[in-house]
Order: C-alpha cells, then structure tokens, then sequence
C-alpha cells in the first residue's frame, strides 16, 4: 500500500514537472470615465502582482498563461464588449430643482419646460424611487410656509402620477422655510427659495 | 455581563436581519436567474437580492441592480456574478462588498462606502482580486 502511495506520488510529481501550469480564463478590467468626466482608480491584485489603473479607458488583461499586461481600451472596444452591460446599468441617483411662483403653488414658465425634461428622464428609469421636497422663501408663517412648500410638492407629485410614475414610488414632503438655499433674514421675496427637489435614485 | 452581550450579537446577526435585501433588481432583460439557497428564481424587477446570492443570465439575459449604498452593478449575457459578502451601515457608511465574478461580464459604480473607505467593494474573479477605489469600471472574464 505504502508503495502504491508512492509510487503514486512519484507519477504525479513526474506530470506536474512535465506539463505547463493549466490555462486560465483571460479576463480583464478596465476604468471607465463617469458622464461628468471622473476617471476613476481600481487596484487589480494577481498572483502576487498588483497593478493600479486609474486613466480613462486604461486596463489590464490577464492571459491564459496567468500573466498581467497593461492595455488600453477604446470607446468602441467598450461598446463592442460592454453594449448590454452598460444599458442595463441602472440610472445613478440624480437631483433636479424646480421654482415656483410667490406664494404659490404654480410652477414659474421655465420650470414648467425644464419639468417636461424631468418627467422624461424619470420615466426612463424602471421601479423609480422618488422624494419630492418643497421649500419656501422666508415670507409668512413657519405655519404658513409649512403648508406652502407641502402643497408645492404635492403639486409636483400629482404631475408625475399624471405621467403615469406609480404613486407609491413617490414620496412628497415639505420643508417650509428651514431649508432656504440662498440664506436671507425672514420676510424677504427670495425667487431661488421657492422650490421643489427631485430626488431619484 | 460581557457573556449576554456576546449573546445578543449573534443572535441579532442570525436573527431576521440575515434576510434583509441588498440590493433591487432594475433592469431584467431576457433570461436572468437569481440562485438563492440552491434553488434558481427567474428574476423580475423590483425583486430585492440579498447576501449570498447569485445572478446567473443567458445568452439573451441582463440585468441592472442598486445596492442600499447607491453603489451600481450590471451583469451582462452568459455571466455567473456572486454577492459573497455585503453590509452597509447607513449611519457610519462603512461597510463591505465582495462580488464574485465567475464569468461574464460586469459593470459597476462605487457607492458611498467606497467613498468612506476606499476598497471597502472589492471583485473577485478567478485569477485576481479587484479593489474599487471609485467610481465607473468594467470586469471582463471569459470562458476561454
């Protein structure tokens, strides 16, 4: 039995010796640029070698032998391996502001056009998760403003639901006045405090 | 005293908290299978992964997912993609994401636990470990 073993032992190490170590999968990994420009870092660690890639479009690829060389992509290499990947990637979390009219809960005629743009870029997202935040100038009562800027993103909800957003993935609140985004004492008409947030993830 | 203590953090660890989702599917294209527990579940939208799970596609299949620390991940066709491990305080942001690509194809944003701690998400693939410092990157393993 003793002998078999090693016997066994001595073939095994004889192939081991013989034959090259087994292909691996080639694989690869690569940074890409955000759409706000960010180029990013990743750090690949292999076989006792790390290699860190932090270029737009910068990679490395690891070949059947095992090793790690440096490379770089092109948009359309990306495109070409990537294309289903990256459509499925779901839409990054994103924040839109809208004004309002004084006192108010009418949208002023530019937020009204920029509003169509939102409900077009929320409807392009599946299963939205949606908050809606209205906010106040410092004009009236906390009361007041409280009811005011509820109302506000009430508004905006009940134009999404009428774009056909399911309303449970809406959530509306109102911030008053405790939220101004231009900082002024109280009682002052500020247009910019007049809002609502959108935000989706 | 210290004992209970103990006690309690394992119990809270096994408890119901071991289910919480992860993550939610957004994007299910064609054939996409979601492996938990041994037994494969076609997955739809708006269906929450948890730890431990697997997402395997078809030649057809792809699919976009959120994980709760708005960090992104989608897989493409023909691949095999395994959360090994995942948590996230939403207090403190640390956390940590282990993936496991098998095969395939995957792209992915970092969240906001790569932000407080860099290499918080990391990649495993057959022959390497990824450390995510930020933000957009892709990860390609193919089958020959």
């Amino acid at each position: 039995m003793r002998v078999l073993a090693s016997l066994a032992a001595a073939i095994l190490a004889a192939a081991c010796a013989s034959t090259p170590p087994a292909p691996v999968k080639p694989e690869l990994f690569a940074v890409v640029p955000a759409s706000d420009g960010h180029v990013g870092t990743i750090v690949v660690h292999s076989h006792g070698d790390d290699r860190v890639i932090h270029s737009a479009y910068g990679a490395e690829r690891i070949g059947t032998d095992g090793s790690m060389k440096e490379a770089t992509l092109t948009p359309a290499e990306v495109k070409e391996s990537f294309g289903p990947t990256l459509e499925a990637l779901p839409g990054k979390p994103a924040t839109f502001v809208l004004y309002f009219l004084e006192a108010r809960d009418e949208l002023t005629p530019e937020s009204k056009v920029e509003m169509d743009k939102v409900l077009a870029e929320l409807k392009r997202r599946p299963l939205p998760d949606i908050v809606v935040i209205g906010h106040t100038d410092s004009v009236g009562s906390l009361t007041y403003n409280d009811k005011l800027s509820l109302a506000r993103a009430e508004r905006v909800r009940d134009m999404m639901i009428g774009m056909g957003i399911p309303a449970d993935r809406i959530t509306a609140a109102g911030r008053g006045k405790r939220e101004l985004l231009v900082p002024t004492d109280e009682n002052v008409s500020e247009a910019r405090n007049r809002r609502v947030e959108i935000n989706v993830r | 005293m210290r004992k209970a203590m103990i006690l309690a953090a394992v119990l809270a660890v096994a408890g119901p908290a071991m289910a919480a989702d992860v993550g939610l599917i957004k994007v299910s294209r064609g054939n996409v299978q979601v492996e938990r527990a041994g037994a494969r579940v076609p997955a739809s939208v708006g269906m929450g992964l948890q730890a431990s799970d697997t997402i395997v596609t078809g030649a057809d299949g792809s699919a976009g997912v959120t994980f709760t620390d708005n960090s992104l991940v989608s897989v493409g066709p023909n691949t095999v993609f395994a959360i090994d491990k995942y948590s996230f305080d939403s207090t403190t942001h640390q956390g940590e994401f282990e993936g496991n690509l098998k095969q395939g194809r995957l792209a992915a944003v970092s969240g906001k636990m790569v932000k407080q701690t860099p290499e918080s998400m990391k990649i495993r693939t057959p022959s390497a470990i990824m450390g995510v410092r930020g933000t957009e990157f892709l990860v390609q393993v193919d089958e020959k």
